[in-house]
């Protein structure tokens, strides 16, 4: 009896989960514009990439042109955010940092979401002391606070935004490895998988055809709720001079320079910043409006 | 029963150990992929060929990599962490000399982030799905999207440079500095151990803003924690009946769900506190706080990896130690987990 309902078990589960997030894309959607923070998060992370994709069109200087005698120039009509120390306009930088930005999120996310897969997957699958092995590493990963992990591959790796992005890609794995890994064992005895077994498929063939694909939906919303922190990350270690370098119009390095002026220029500082509370507000309240409609007990 | 216990004990030793080990792998191995050249850094740029390789046989840099690897070990096992090249000094006296002032701030800062998070976690729960708990959650996640570092300008901007209300960076002010005696090296301890009230007030000024400012970063998760732990509590039969057996509401919350929660939060502010430390290496930067995490920032734009990596190492073994003591405190105040 007990065998049996284990196996109705695993024979069920494939078929539940072919409703969960990927395929319900649509109405999960849905379901959050109608809720107000989410929407308003959608409508900022919109502007974002909008941002970045028509910036030259939208900014009104060039980024990175010095303009020595309108230094520290408040905002105006001509510089909506002021300028900085080299007379540089505010609001040009900012609409070019996005693309920065951007380019943080896209690509931390697509080092991550294979490196957390892979573990989670092979570990899951294998279980045993691939497993505990695998998990240990995983452990000692998830035992520092993230900035500081990263603090550390950007001194071994050496200051810059490339760099950066590794040591945060480096740094931001384990939780996904550990989702890939619990939803793998969800379904590692399914019919379906042990039906592949016997027609000869071979454990790599599992893991990348059957097991991986299954994996995806959470992890990408996994992925999703922790794009905050990455972003302050990247920020905080801008901020330190360890991720990009002047002249580059990166948010967080942007306060670092501005630091020496904050006292009387407070634009300096306060509009980069601004835009980095937004853009992390926005994933974070989005990260909330997921986690309530992904929620099972809701429904 | 003591067998079983002993049994637990020795896995859970077991358990730290390895992870102690991964650490001191992963530290040694990002020690070696550090461009800067150990022996160099001692040398310095104009040495010899003779001297160089003096220095670099006598680091062991000819030894085959598990061989130093050991030898590694051996020296922290020991206790010798290195000298710093910055400072000359061992590194880890140089830690115990900056690690009380980040202590200091992290703890004031772990007092105001649980003393507003826990009241507007249960506030929230109570007033589950109303006006209050979208306010209070919106207000907490605020806190946890600002960039720490900006916020803490902003806090100097507005407090500091506009109203005068709080000091600016620094500990103390500046013609305060090394008027108490460094016995313990809390400052507003020593200040009170020495009396001199003048120096506490002006210490407490420096220290207030950038406290709450870390504090309010951590709000954002106790005060979530706290409001699941507590809806968890609500929903239950316990709670009815005591409702029903006519509690006040007041009573119900504090004396019977608070009562069941109290344990779960030991844990959160555990956690959070260690937290902490990773906002303590950019607020620290802002107000020119001398703890620990400028110590490493400052070492780590010299390249001096052995402060650097000394300094990762005692930030997992404090996290590893945290979640040992959330652990235990969890055994000894829950009986259900005798």
């Amino acid at each position: 009896m007990a065998k049996l309902s284990v196996t109705l078990d695993g024979a069920a589960l494939p078929a539940a989960r072919r409703t969960t997030p990927l395929t319900r894309l649509g109405s999960t959607l849905a379901h959050l514009w109608r809720d107000p923070s989410s929407g308003f998060a959608m409508v900022v992370i919109a502007i974002l990439l909008l941002t970045a994709l028509f910036g030259p069109f939208l900014a009104s200087h060039d980024p990175i042109l010095v303009d020595l005698p309108n230094a520290l120039k408040p905002p105006s009509a001509a510089n909506w955010f002021g300028t900085d120390e080299l007379g540089r306009d505010i609001y040009s930088r900012i609409v070019y940092g996005s693309r920065i930005t951007l380019f943080i999120i896209f690509l931390v996310s697509i080092i991550v979401g294979p490196i957390g897969l892979i573990i989670g997957a092979t570990s899951g699958y294998f279980g045993g002391w691939v497993d505990t092995a695998m998990m240990r590493v995983t452990d000692i990963f998830l035992s520092f606070p993230s900035l500081i992990l990263c603090l550390a591959f950007v001194a071994a790796l050496g200051a810059g935004l490339e760099n950066a992005i590794v040591a945060i890609a480096l740094t931001s794995w384990p939780p996904i490895a550990r989702l890939a890994r619990a939803e793998t064992l969800t379904f590692r005895n399914a019919d379906y998988i042990s039906a592949s077994r016997m027609q000869g498929a071979s454990n790599l063939r599992i893991i990348i055809k059957s097991i991986m694909p299954m994996c995806i939906p959470s992890v990408l919303v996994r992925i999703t709720l922790s794009m905050a922190s990455v972003i302050l990350t990247a920020a905080g270690l801008g901020f330190l001079g360890l991720g990009a370098q002047p002249p580059l119009p990166e948010w967080g390095a942007m306060i670092a320079t501005g630091r020496n002026y904050m006292l009387d220029s407070w634009w300096v500082v306060t509009f980069p910043g601004v835009a980095i509370l937004l853009v992390s507000l926005a994933f974070n309240l989005l990260g909330d409006g997921l986690r309530d409609v992904l929620d099972p007990k809701k429904h | 029963m003591t067998a079983v216990r002993l049994q637990a004990f020795a896995r859970q030793a077991a358990t730290i150990l390895v992870t102690l080990f991964g650490l001191l792998i992963l530290t040694f191995a990002i020690g070696r992929l550090m461009p800067v050249d150990p022996v160099r850094a001692i040398v310095g740029e104009e040495a010899d060929q003779a001297t160089y390789q003096a220095v670099y046989q006598k680091l062991g840099m000819d030894r085959p990599v598990y061989e130093q690897f050991f030898r590694y070990v051996g020296d922290i096992a020991r206790g010798d962490f290195g000298t710093s090249v910055r400072t000359g000094r061992p590194v880890i006296d140089d830690i115990a000399s900056v690690l009380p002032a980040t202590i200091e701030l992290a703890t004031i800062a772990i007092l105001c982030g649980a003393g507003l998070g826990i009241p507007l976690g249960i506030l929230a729960a109570v007033r589950r799905n109303k006006p209050t708990d979208h306010i209070i959650r919106f207000v907490t996640l605020l806190g946890h999207s600002m960039p720490i570092f900006w916020t803490g300008m902003i806090g100097l901007i507005i407090f500091y440079a506009t109203l005068d209300w709080v000091g600016g960076g620094g500990r103390v002010s500046d013609y305060n500095v090394g008027i108490v005696d460094e016995r313990t090296g809390f400052l507003l301890i020593d200040a009170l151990l020495a009396g001199d009230w003048e120096v506490f007030w002006d210490g407490v000024n420096h220290l207030i803003l950038p406290a709450s400012i870390l504090g309010y970063s951590s709000m954002a998760y106790i005060t979530r924690m706290t409001r699941s732990f507590m809806l968890d509590q609500l929903n239950q039969e316990y709670i009815t009946t005591a409702r029903v057996k006519g509690l006040s509401t007041a009573r119900t919350i504090w004396k019977h769900a608070f009562a069941n929660i109290r344990v779960q939060l030991v844990t959160i502010i555990a956690l959070a506190y260690g937290g902490l430390l990773e906002g303590a290496v950019l607020i620290e930067t802002v107000f020119s706080w001398p703890g620990f995490g400028q110590y490493m920032t400052n070492n780590m734009l010299v390249g001096d990896m052995n402060a650097v990596m000394t300094c990762v190492l005692i930030v997992g073994v404090i996290f590893i130690a945290l979640n040992l003591l959330s652990d235990l405190l969890y055994k000894i105040f829950d009986p259900r987990t005798r």
